[in-house]
């Protein structure tokens, strides 16, 4: 079966074993197999992929050497890059062809990569199923009649499925690593600051970060290698220096401290998920991994803090959905007032015009204290509970989700268990701590299983070297679903 | 906190929004349960915590004063949905 990793495809590729558009037709052939089942792309970039592969045997042929050289790699629809539709999956973007490239696209072309298509979503990022996307769901590709989790399920799937080598997802409240955790891969969010926002379609803007979904913890090292840094045209971009990630991967993880937050191994947690986090804590413990106990004690006021806060942002974000400049104009218009509302009414799903409602009161006249600064108070709480925590350990180790991935429409009605699905991610978001999902097993019905490892500020070194050598010790990500 | 304090036909012109009937008595229910879970907020006190705006020191991030042109018309203006003359079109407005 054809299911190269990024670190195997770029020896192959240097060691001729095929040429970067024979890697590309490899791709795509698995694309044209099982995509319409998957369903994990909203659109496909082959011309371009093309001459990018041609370009990438060019430079291959006159020994030249870059990164990502001929890799093919997926972006997640709300992705710009210049020439290609990028939908945020919602009707009011549906024909948006970008006019310019993200920095994150800039940076993987001029590390070689072929970009093979946009991945699907939840529209503009807000769901935890992908069932909000305004084209189509993506499922599982472990079990069909579920949901690859979201709102970066098509790249989660695609990863999955071997639709792609690597994929770039983004990340508000989990969207990289539930999905990576739901889908059996290795999802990474940087700290926020470390990967360039520019050309990323904003959500939430004090929370969202782009970042790696691969096959292994090692894929996801060298593409951070590529896509971390800081970028003046993102002024929430951090000066930073970058390390180099692939050298951190094979360092000693011995005398290192995990710490374990007692808030995250409550009631509501599935036993099969809990037995198989235990079960990867031992090993994390018998690789020379040293066990302290942590307490995150505003864990249980995540959920709410980021939805106040997450929505105000996204209320303000989307305004500039207006039928004026570009995307859906509806033809209903009358006045300029009219055009507004119909087009915003016609444009956007049920979930974002529910964020936009909640984000819209929070901010109001006579609200915004009591729910607004509310929020950033007990945001600062929670993040004071991370720097705490991180006195005693260097990393922290727990579940990515409360359970595997659930069935299509089991929580689509009731928005409120949507949104508490998020609630072991949604922290690392509020404290801007990185973060990352690997692999730890399977259910008993054969769905995967994420463990969630939290880093420091900008110490996503110590987490890949973690993951890495956890993955060295165990097989959970060699596993593959049969489709 | 204020009780039921979400007016949906207030909070929809704020936003923007033309919401169906259906919509208003839908999403209101669901507003109700989700500002009641909000609300669990408030049994922290909070009156001493400065709120976060930002979770990096960032501060005046300033570039140079470079004259550039970002955003040529030519590639920009055909993205809307209506224009003319170089402008953007919309319904008229006086």
């Amino acid at each position: 079966m054809f299911q190269p990793t990024l670190a195997q495809a770029r020896h192959q590729l240097k060691d001729k074993k095929y040429s970067a558009v024979e890697l590309l037709q490899a791709v795509y052939k698995r694309i044209d197999a099982f995509d319409s089942r998957v369903q994990a792309y909203v659109h496909l970039t082959r011309d371009i992929a093309l001459k990018q592969a041609e370009a990438a045997d060019q430079k291959i042929s006159a020994g030249e050497d870059a990164p990502l050289l001929g890799i093919p790699i997926a972006l997640k629809d709300l992705i710009c890059m210049q020439g290609a539709r990028t939908t945020c999956a919602s009707h009011i973007l549906e024909q948006f062809v970008s006019p310019y490239d993200a920095t994150v696209v800039k940076r993987l072309k001029d590390a070689g990569a072929v970009l093979i298509g946009k991945t699907n979503m939840d529209e503009f990022a807000m769901g935890s199923s992908n069932e909000n996307s305004w084209f189509h769901p993506t499922h599982n590709p472990w079990d069909l009649t579920r949901v690859p989790g979201g709102s970066s399920g098509g790249s989660g799937a695609a990863v999955a499925a071997n639709e792609c080598i690597a994929a770039l997802g983004s990340d508000t409240g989990g969207s990289i690593r539930q999905p990576a955790g739901f889908c059996g891969i290795t999802g990474l969010k940087p700290t926020y600051g470390r990967v360039s926002r520019f050309g990323l379609v904003a959500f939430a803007s004090s929370f969202d970060q782009i970042g790696p979904m691969t096959k292994s913890v090692e894929d996801a090292a060298l593409l951070m290698n590529v896509i971390a840094g800081h970028d003046p045209m993102d002024t929430t971009s951090a000066d930073v220096p970058v390390p180099d990630y692939s050298a951190a991967l094979p360092q000693s993880v011995k005398g290192l401290k995990m710490g374990i937050p007692k808030e995250y191994f409550t009631s509501g947690i599935d036993p099969e998920v809990e037995r198989a986090v235990q079960n990867a804590i031992q090993s994390l413990e018998s690789m020379g991994i040293e066990k302290v106990e942590v307490s995150l004690p505003h864990t249980e006021y995540a959920v709410a803090t980021y939805y106040v806060l997450a929505c105000a942002e996204a209320s303000t974000n989307l305004s500039r959905y207006d039928g004026v400049r570009y995307g859906f104009r509806s033809e209903k218009s009358g006045t300029l007032m009219d055009m507004y509302t119909n087009t915003r009414e016609e444009g956007f799903g049920e979930e974002v015009k529910r964020r936009i409602l909640l984000g819209t009161f929070v901010l109001s006249s006579g609200y915004y204290d009591a729910y607004y600064l509310k929020g950033q108070k007990v945001r600062t709480l929670i993040k004071q509970d991370f720097d705490e925590a991180y006195k005693k350990c260097n990393v922290i180790v727990a579940p990515i989700s409360p359970a595997p991935a659930f069935k299509f429409n089991e929580k689509l009605d009731d928005p409120l268990q949507m949104y508490l699905s998020d609630i072991f991610t949604i922290s690392a978001n509020l404290a801007g701590i990185p973060a990352m999902s690997i692999p730890c097993g399977l259910s008993e019905a054969g769905l995967p299983i994420g463990l969630q490892l939290m880093g420091k500020h900008f110490d996503e070194a110590t987490l890949l070297n973690v993951g890495h050598q956890f993955q060295q010790t165990t097989d959970h990500h060699l596993k593959h679903p049969k489709l | 906190m204020p009780a039921n304090p979400f007016d949906i036909e207030k909070v929809a012109t704020l936003a923007r929004l033309k919401l169906t009937e259906d919509e208003k008595i839908r999403l209101g229910g669901q507003f109700e349960r989700i500002l009641e879970y909000i609300d669990q907020l408030d049994r922290l006190d909070t009156q001493a915590v400065e709120p976060t705006t930002h979770v990096l020191p960032l501060q005046n991030v300033f570039r140079e004063d470079e004259l550039k042109k970002n955003f040529p018309d030519a590639e920009y203006l055909p993205l809307a949905p209506r224009q003319d003359k170089g402008h953007y079109e919309v319904p008229q407005i006086i």
